[in-house]
């Protein structure tokens, strides 16, 4: 930390520590004066919940630490070999070089099967970590002005990571990923007029061929993890850039960055959660089993087992093909296979749904301003409850793609599993977003009594004439900026239909949608009003508590 | 056609045991195999018949009907033979308590081995059907555990999980764990198809080759079984497995997170 | 810090919001009650205040990293030490390989302990007084974007790109076009599907072998009841080609008692009640084969498409658009079962070409 120490002596040549050397050679070249006098001290607020985007950076890390050491013993091929090694329910079956190199990292390298294991726990976590992220962020409004491309920047991370995820599990060649394989190729050749050929490049001709691990893997290793670097440090780089948000509170304005500084706290705090985020996935991979491929088999197209799932952050899109109904049109000799293709196009809709939210919104509000101060989620409804809405639909689609465990697990029937899922794929997020919105409004209403009338501090008081009251403290000044430091929007007016000289305004379709929208966000009884000055000093200089 | 020879089965056997299973009426517990034991006559064989005759009448008869014609709660037993009494009465399925359930399941059994050797003699007495397994046949020794892996790939797992663990059929029937199953009944089981189950009769899946999925169940879903990874979660694969991640990779971290980012006491305060 | 540091409130819709003042930690400010006090003034840790509490702190640190590196030898050891195949029973884990559980739990407490140390020390010993960074606005002042638009309009005329219209539109050309021979160069990652996916390895006069005992099937070996699985005559799993026509020739073999064979064609193709069906799914092609006796049901354990095997295989639960194809057998000279010809359709999953 020599580089650190800030002189401020003139510098005469040989007379600075070794380590002031060191720095000025590399400012020499580097500018790197610059840019650690931008950043070195740089504020970061402290919240859990800040930490979760590095969940997600340092289990990207660990995965790609622990993917180099795997390529070291992993071959990609489809040729058929004779299982030789050391696990006996397997001796002697055929089966790929990919399954055969798997298991030899599983059984035969020491500490193989660890890193095998923290490879693919960091990889659900990873996925996980970015779906809490992104939850976080949605419902604090962190992706408004001016960090709606950091928000598209992470979404692509998200969706790229579940590719990804995809690829990877598919590399063993074992019969669960294979079966996933198998799906793949279905769905693709769903596609009008291009499936077969698609399909065909592919696989290198029919499925499985023998080229789809090794096509796999170079996707794997090499193109989908370089672009989520790239997109990881521009990521980052905005952090750094648009500096953090943080949550109201006294002392906290949407102008300052109020927390500690970089250097030491958060080199030491930041540094040291990577060791403990390794730490805790080291363990979960000593203790759990992940994928057990032995046990799984080595993929045949003409085996397969119940339960076949592909990850969790696939489960929405297995959901969706499960509940699909089996439609199929045939007309001309060609047949479009909806039960399919529509499946197929819906996957990328759910998570479109998301990724534009905050485009939507910002053309509501019509806000240019920036954005530093964190919303707390009650106090914008409506996006509170479309957030909840998509959770629930992403939800129910979970629960669709594991209904043959939950049938089982619940002593439930599939079928009827299956049908809750079709109606709640259309039903439960309009009932999410409308209870949502209820508890929201009833919290706000419930911020306003506290504001005006103080907290109830459960002292019960007997009046002189004998009426009993709760005593209510006041707040503080702390307590009343915190919970009335949040802008309530006006809804959006069209203005006078006639104009000044009583001719008629022509106003087009999309500001007559924006003027509805605005009002279903900010109208009336879309928000409370939060409480005034005035409201607050009526009843304090009044009678005090009730 | 030049392995012809080698079969160890006389097609003959089969053609018998055929004739029967068609003459049998809605036989839902219809299954095939060897009929050579079943015939056999003693006067201790008719004794157990008769004490057999008798057990049946109390426990059985009510939904079977008299001499296992059958009724409306319960399928004719001629020619199921003995295989699948032993595997019905031990395994605690049969009695069943009522007809109506989509699928009878195991429970304690009620009778003793010598009793259900007893109904099992009377059942065969019946028609012609598969008789209890010896011991030699469905004991994993010597068996070929990775062969019995493939066998069991191809025929079980689409129902019964990649390690027997059990997975959910049509309208909330379902294929049971096969953890803990004795072997005796896992062979029967094979041999006769209760239920929904199919049969894997001989002719289809030899005994040799049961015997090799037996010793796989045992390598794989046995007491002894070594789990390298850690924690099983259950067998059932990317569901278990995404919520542990969720729970306990994620909400460890969470938690740790939330020390991270929290205030230190104040000294005031302490 | 006091809160005068503080930068004044400049919420635009602040309407309510006077700027904040100096705040007490009552409400003292009688104007307006819900200004921002400012940063509460830093309260000192225990640590900051005794002198005895920091050293145990700084001995607790020193304690998690010694921890870490006794954890890292730990890690070595049981490398060293421990065969690969060694099992051991751990509660609650239950049997497993000694050598993962060592390695994994020294080197997760090896990195944990640091992650620990390093934490704990800024959290107990590193100033934890709370500073405020000031904001600027990310976007350029005025006077720095009619620069730099300037700028690219000087740029952009002394290219002179608007006005020779002949070299912006070959370039465009030019660029637009080169992109075509990568694509070009994808064409050979596969062979053009032609009628492939229509044919199976199945033709007339093959045999249906047992999938289990590799054995040709006679009629009588398949009972009512029983489930059988089925691949072409002189198919071998060593044979290079044998995933990729598995694939497609997989056969799935039941008995149904006749009378119960509800479609006409499924019993005109079968053979004394014994039908051949793919048992390739035709939804997206998982090897379905849950075939319930009773109900003569089959259900994928991919997505739980149904089919009715005593109905001509129809499709009557789930996302498959169509029934399994039925394979047409006989029975051959020598008294086995034999296939009268490939299947009439194609298996597997539906695509654009299927008609």
């Amino acid at each position: 930390m020599s580089t650190a120490s800030a002189s401020n002596e003139p510098r005469r040549r040989g007379k600075a520590p070794a380590g002031e050397r060191v720095a000025d050679w590399a400012d020499g070249r580097l500018g790197i004066y610059s840019l650690a006098k931008a950043n070195m001290r740089k504020i970061f607020p402290d919240h859990w919940s800040f930490m979760l985007g590095e969940v997600c950076m340092y289990s990207f890390i660990i995965i790609i630490l622990t993917g180099v050491y795997l390529t070291l013993f992993f071959h990609p091929s489809m040729n058929e070999v004779q299982y030789h090694g050391s696990y006996v329910p397997l001796q002697g079956q055929m089966m790929s070089e990919a399954f055969n190199s798997t298991l030899h990292i599983s059984f035969e390298v020491r500490g193989g099967l660890l890193i095998r294991q923290i490879h693919h726990w960091a990889a659900l976590i990873f996925l996980a970590g970015m779906f809490v992220h992104m939850m976080r962020v949605f419902f604090t409004g962190a992706f408004r002005k001016p960090r709606e491309v950091n928000w598209l920047f992470g979404f692509l991370l998200f969706v790229l990571g579940m590719f990804t995820g995809f690829t990877g599990y598919s590399l063993p060649d074992d019969l669960l990923s294979g079966t996933g394989v198998r799906f793949m190729e279905g769905a693709i050749l769903s596609v009008p007029i291009v499936g077969t050929y698609l399909s065909f490049f592919l696989f290198g001709g029919e499925f499985p061929g023998g080229d789809f691990v090794a096509r796999f893997y170079s996707i794997h290793i090499l193109l989908l993890p370089g672009i989520m670097l790239g997109l990881m440090v521009a990521h980052l780089i905005l952090v750094f850039y648009h500096k953090h948000t943080q949550y109201a509170g006294p002392g906290k304005t949407n102008n300052n960055v109020v927390g500690m500084p970089l250097l030491p706290v958060y080199m030491a705090k930041a540094g040291g959660f990577f060791f403990l985020v390794f730490g805790v996935i080291a363990v979960v991979a000593a203790i759990a089993q992940i994928n057990p491929i032995w046990a799984i088999g080595p993929y045949r197209p003409d085996q397969v087992s119940t339960g076949a799932q592909p990850d969790w952050y696939m489960g929405f899109s297995e959901g969706l093909i499960r509940v699909m109904p089996g439609w199929e049109i045939n007309f001309w000799g060609h047949t479009l296979v909806l039960g399919v293709f529509i499946p197929l196009m819906i996957f990328p809709l759910v998570l479109v749904a998301i990724a534009v939210y905050p485009f939507i919104e910002s053309w509501v509000t019509g806000d240019k301003r920036e954005h530093h101060i964190l919303d707390r989620p009650r106090n914008a409804p409506t996006r509170t409850a479309f957030g909840v809405a998509w959770m629930t639909w992403y939800f129910v689609l979970l629960i669709g793609g594991g209904n043959d465990l939950f049938a089982t697990h619940f002593s439930l029937s599939i079928n009827a599993i299956t049908w809750f899922v079709r109606i709640a794929f259309f039903v439960a997020p309009v009932l999410a977003f409308i209870i949502t919105k209820r508890i929201c409004l009833g919290l706000q209403r419930r911020d306003k009594e506290k504001v005006l009338h103080g907290r109830e501090s459960g002292i019960i008081k007997r009046l002189p004439h004998g009426e009993f009251i709760e005593v209510h403290e006041p707040l503080s000044q702390e307590q009343l900026h915190t919970l009335t430091a949040h802008e309530q929007y006006s809804p959006l007016e069209l203005g006078p239909t006639v104009d000044e000289n009583g001719v008629e305004r022509k106003i087009k379709a999309p500001q007559k949608l924006r003027a509805k929208l605005s009002k279903a966000y900010y109208g009336e009884h879309n928000q409370v009003p939060k409480p005034t000055v005035e409201e607050y000093k009526e009843i304090t200089s009044g009678h005090g508590h009730h | 056609m030049k392995k012809l020879s080698e079969r160890r089965r006389h097609p003959l056997a089969a053609i018998v045991v055929l004739l029967f299973a068609l003459a049998a009426t809605g036989g839902l517990y219809t299954a095939f195999a060897p009929a050579d034991k079943a015939q056999a006559d003693s006067t201790a064989q008719s004794l157990a018949i008769e004490e057999g005759k008798k057990l049946y009448e109390v426990g059985c008869a009510s939904c079977h009907g008299t001499g296992g014609k059958g009724s409306s709660d319960g399928p004719s037993l001629v020619g199921v033979g003995a295989a699948a009494v032993d595997f019905q009465v031990g395994t605690g399925r049969m009695p069943a308590s009522t007809s109506q359930q989509a699928q009878v399941e195991k429970k304690k059994n009620i009778y003793s081995q010598a009793q259900i050797d007893q109904l099992a003699a009377y059942i065969a007495s019946l028609g012609a059907g598969p008789a209890k397994p010896t011991k030699d046949e469905y004991s994993p020794e010597g068996a070929d555990a990775a062969k019995g892996g493939e066998l069991f790939r191809t025929n079980c797992s689409q129902c019964h999980n990649f390690t027997g663990k059990g997975g959910a059929l049509t309208d909330g029937k379902f294929a049971p764990s096969l953890e803990g199953v004795d072997p005796k009944h896992i062979y029967e089981a094979m041999q006769t198809g209760p239920q929904n189950m199919p049969s894997f009769p001989d002719t289809t899946l030899t005994s040799q080759n049961k015997q090799d999925i037996i010793a796989y169940l045992k390598a794989v879903d046995g007491d002894e079984t070594t789990n390298p990874g850690g924690l099983e979660l259950g067998g059932l694969g990317p569901v278990s497995e995404g919520l542990f991640a969720w729970i306990f990779g994620l909400g460890a971290l969470i938690a740790v997170a939330v020390w991270v980012a929290a205030r230190t006491a104040k000294a005031k305060k302490s | 810090m006091s809160s005068q540091d503080i930068p004044e409130e400049k919420l635009p819709a602040g309407r309510d919001q006077e700027h904040g003042a100096a705040g007490a930690m009552a409400v003292a400010d009688e104007e307006n009650p819900f200004a921002d006090p400012g940063l509460p003034p830093h309260e000192h840790r225990r640590q900051d205040v005794d002198e005895k509490a920091a050293k145990h702190s700084e001995r607790t640190v020193a304690l998690l990293f010694t921890l870490s590196m006794l954890a890292t030898i730990g890690f070595i050891a049981s490398y060293v030490a421990i065969s690969p195949d060694k099992s051991i029973y751990v509660f609650p884990v239950g049997h497993t390989s000694a050598l993962n559980f060592a390695l994994g739990l020294t080197l997760g407490v090896a990195l944990f302990a640091i992650g620990a140390g390093a934490v704990h020390w800024a959290r107990t010993l590193m100033s934890d007084v709370e500073i405020a960074d000031e904001r600027h606005p990310i976007e350029a002042p005025p006077e720095t974007r009619s620069k730099v638009l300037a700028d690219f309009k000087q740029g952009a005329k002394e290219s002179a790109l608007g006005r020779r219209k002949l070299i912006r539109n070959t370039m465009f050309g030019a660029l637009t076009l080169v992109p075509l021979s990568g694509v070009m160069l994808l064409r050979d990652l596969g062979p053009l599907p032609h009628t492939k996916l229509r044919h199976t390895a199945w033709a007339k006069g093959k045999l249906l072998v047992n999938m289990n005992t590799n054995e040709p099937i006679r009629p009588s070996d398949v009972a009512v009841g029983s489930l059988t699985f089925a691949k072409p005559e002189g198919l071998e799993e060593h044979d290079e080609e044998f995933q990729t026509e598995i694939a497609k020739a997989a056969l799935m073999i039941v008995r149904l008692q006749p009378e119960n064979i509800k479609d006409k064609k499924e019993l005109d193709w079968s053979h004394e009640g014994i039908v051949a069906y793919s048992k390739i799914c035709t939804h997206v092609g998982c090897p379905i084969s849950l075939y319930e006796q009773q109900t003569h049901h089959v259900l994928c354990p991919c997505h739980q498409s149904t089919f009715d095997l005593s109905d001509g295989a129809r499709v009557i639960f789930g996302p498959a658009g169509h029934a399994l194809p039925q394979l047409r057998i006989g029975v051959s000279e020598d008294g086995y079962l034999e296939a009268l010809g490939d299947f009439a359709e194609p298996v597997g999953p539906a695509f654009w070409e299927r008609g």
